[in-house]
């Protein structure tokens, strides 16, 4: 029973199953949004939670990376962003109810009230203090700072990781070279979010917690901020093994298992279906990666502005739909990589070694 | 003993530190905020909806007070640590071997940890209340800075062991560096950069070694990191700090429904 279950989750837990599970249970949690922010669905996670947490690590294996000393932030990381989510959600799903039937939202009702910051305030931050101060000084009593052998820039260590917070990047290096993953990306994270206030042409939800009145951006961050970021860390902590190779939470760290690379560019593709050798200059060699990067980024925001989205065009305005629509397909970049390497094993759509230029 | 306390709220040194009496008034409520250095960074008075936990989930509060519990751990920390290449390891090592109970490094790190996690669920929090909505869009962006500099503090103190760990990591984080188009030597267009056949970026002189002070992760790394963990971006986060706090008051206070 135990190793059944435990080959299940490993199962489970495979990329593209971890990934399409993830997506499900976001899609659920936003229909079921009335649902999921009962105090029982919480406390039901927690509990389940728990009960694994004091199961699992009888396993070696799950033992081996749960326990060290740096991984306990992750399982923190995993825990609060369930419960402020939950919680963010809870206040949301109330405050959509109490605007539908024509009440003041809940903070609208307790903002007419003004309270002294002695000792309404001062009492919050003080208890918070205490509490984040013990619960410090009790982890670090528990828990020994990790130091590892000295420094040796001959030996690798396998796997080598980034530090736990950018193990996110390090994963999309799986689907994009470093100069997309390491640097345009995260260049065009920070970018993206600086931007947000500035592109955001909805001026309601200022405030106050609401799905109902904002979905198009809930939704927007939470994908991103759960599916791209949080979910990434924690696959990249835990079942990211030696070469990166993924290992279920339950398996043996094996240093020689081998996944086989069958990847294939998409202009070996487009030769081989024309039945033509590839021509040696990579521009035309590459022309049909290319020619299809080019259509994305320029034909897909005109013709979606004149269409679907005319409504955004409208109300961003022409320089701000375009900005936001080119930030927007780069990350869309990354879920359509990571299909077309999953449905055909796509390595590059453009591929130019040569220049150090592979998309 | 209610005597005794009343002389020394009497007294002439009590009453140049505090000058109102205990706050159970609403007039010594609002001197006790308004007299004190550090309470005055809050108003006097407060809208009951902003101060909830679970609007603010108090997690920009925490982040700062994990900062300063930084700044403390970190302080003592230096007076143990060399940033020398044969010194560090051993410092670190002395740390755990020589200090009975001794927690700093402990404490030092799994703040940093906890510090990387407040912020993201702070960003959230901002994000999902719109609060980053007029008239707020400027503070949000000294937010996003401020999340980057947090991000760096952790990543250039993750060295400083220099242990296996340490050292691989920055290797395979700063090794993106390299990629970097045009200023990286493997990064697109970087060839294209070239004079009279001589590449103008390469490993000697490209994004990742002025990250570096040399190609790979040494001790120049270690030295630059060093000085950029302890009082760059230390200055920098403080700077930072002082200007977000500052808007969040001048902005209206904690965001509630217009
Ligand atoms: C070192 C990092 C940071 C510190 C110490 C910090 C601290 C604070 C504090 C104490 C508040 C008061 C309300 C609260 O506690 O929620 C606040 C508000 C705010 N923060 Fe931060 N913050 C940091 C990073 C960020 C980031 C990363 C963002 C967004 C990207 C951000 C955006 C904002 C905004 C827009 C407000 C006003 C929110 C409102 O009025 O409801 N901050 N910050």
């Amino acid at each position: 029973m135990g190793e059944q279950l435990k080959n299940a989750i490993d199962w489970l837990f495979e990329p593209t199953r971890y990934f399409a599970g993830s997506v499900l249970l976001l899609v659920a949690i936003f229909l079921g949004r009335k649902w999921f922010s009962k105090t029982i669905v919480i406390v039901a996670i927690f509990a389940l939670g728990t009960v694994f947490m004091l199961w699992a690590p009888s396993d070696p294996d799950f033992r081996t990376i749960i326990t060290k000393p740096d991984n306990v932030p992750i399982v923190i990381l995993l825990g609060s962003v369930v419960f402020f989510t939950w919680l963010a959600m809870r206040q949301a799903v109330i405050n959509d109810e109490r605007v539908k039937e024509g009440k003041p939202t809940l903070e609208a009702e307790l903002g007419k009230k003004k309270v002294f910051t002695w000792p309404d305030l001062v009492y919050i931050e003080f208890i918070c203090m205490i509490l984040f101060t013990a619960f410090l000084i009790i982890w670090s009593l528990k828990v020994q700072a990790p130091i590892e052998e000295p420094a040796a820039t001959a030996r690798t260590p396998n796997p080598s990781k980034a530090p736990w917070y950018f193990l996110g990047l390090q994963e999309m290096l799986v689907y994009f070279d470093p100069w997309i993953a390491g640097v345009v990306l995260p260049g065009f994270i920070i970018v993206g979010l600086c931007a947000i206030p500035y592109l955001d042409p909805n001026p309601r939800g200022n405030g106050y917690y609401t799905f109902n009145e904002r979905p198009f951006a809930w939704v927007f961050f939470m994908v991103g901020f759960i599916l791209f970021w949080v979910s990434f860390v924690i696959l990249g902590t835990f079942l990211r093994g030696p070469n990166w190779s993924f290992f279920g939470p339950f398996e043996y760290w094996d240093l020689h298992k081998l996944e086989p690379l069958v990847n294939v560019d998409l202009s070996t593709y487009f030769w081989n279906f024309v039945g033509k050798p590839k021509p040696t200059n990579p521009l035309v060699r590459e022309a049909p990666g290319i020619l299809s990067l080019l259509g994305f980024f320029l034909l897909v925001p005109p013709i979606l502005g004149k269409t679907v989205l005319r409504g955004l065009v409208k109300s961003m305005g022409m320089a701000r739909y375009n900005l936001f629509m080119h930030l927007l397909l780069w990350f869309a970049l990354l879920p359509i990589k990571m299909l077309l390497r999953w449905t055909i094993n796509l390595k590059y759509i453009v591929g130019i070694p040569e220049w150090f230029f592979n998309v | 003993m209610q005597k005794l306390f009343d002389a020394i709220r009497r007294s002439q040194i009590w009453r140049s530190i505090f000058r109102h009496g205990y706050p159970d008034t609403p007039r010594n409520r609002t001197l006790a905020v308004l007299s004190n250095t550090f309470l005055h960074l809050h108003p006097v008075k407060v809208r009951r909806s902003g101060i909830r936990l679970s609007y603010t989930w108090c997690m920009g509060g925490l982040t700062f007070f994990l900062f300063l519990i930084e700044t403390i751990t970190g302080l003592l920390l230096m007076f143990y640590y060399h940033p020398t290449a044969d010194k560090a390891y051993q410092d670190i090592w002395a740390l755990r071997e020589h200090v009975p109970l001794g927690i700093m490094r402990e404490m030092h790190r799994w703040a940093a940890h906890l510090m990387v996690i407040t912020v993201w669920l702070h960003m959230y929090r901002v994000f999902l209340t719109g609060s980053y909505k007029p008239p707020r869009e400027f503070n949000w962006n000294v937010g996003v800075i401020l999340l980057v500099l947090t991000l760096l503090l952790s990543f250039t103190g993750y060295l400083l062991p220099w242990d296996q760990l340490a050292v691989w990591a920055i290797t395979v984080g700063s090794n993106m560096a390299r990629a970097t188009p045009f200023l990286g030597h493997e990064g697109p267009g970087a060839s294209l950069l070239s004079f009279g056949g001589l590449n103008l970026v390469h490993a000697g002189d490209d994004a990742r070694f002025g990250l570096l002070a040399g190609r790979f992760v040494g001790e120049g790394a270690l030295l630059r990191f060093y000085v950029l963990h302890c009082v760059g971006l230390p200055l920098a986060a403080s700077v930072l700090m002082a200007v977000h706090f500052y808007r969040v008051r001048k902005d209206g206070g904690i965001s509630g429904p217009l």
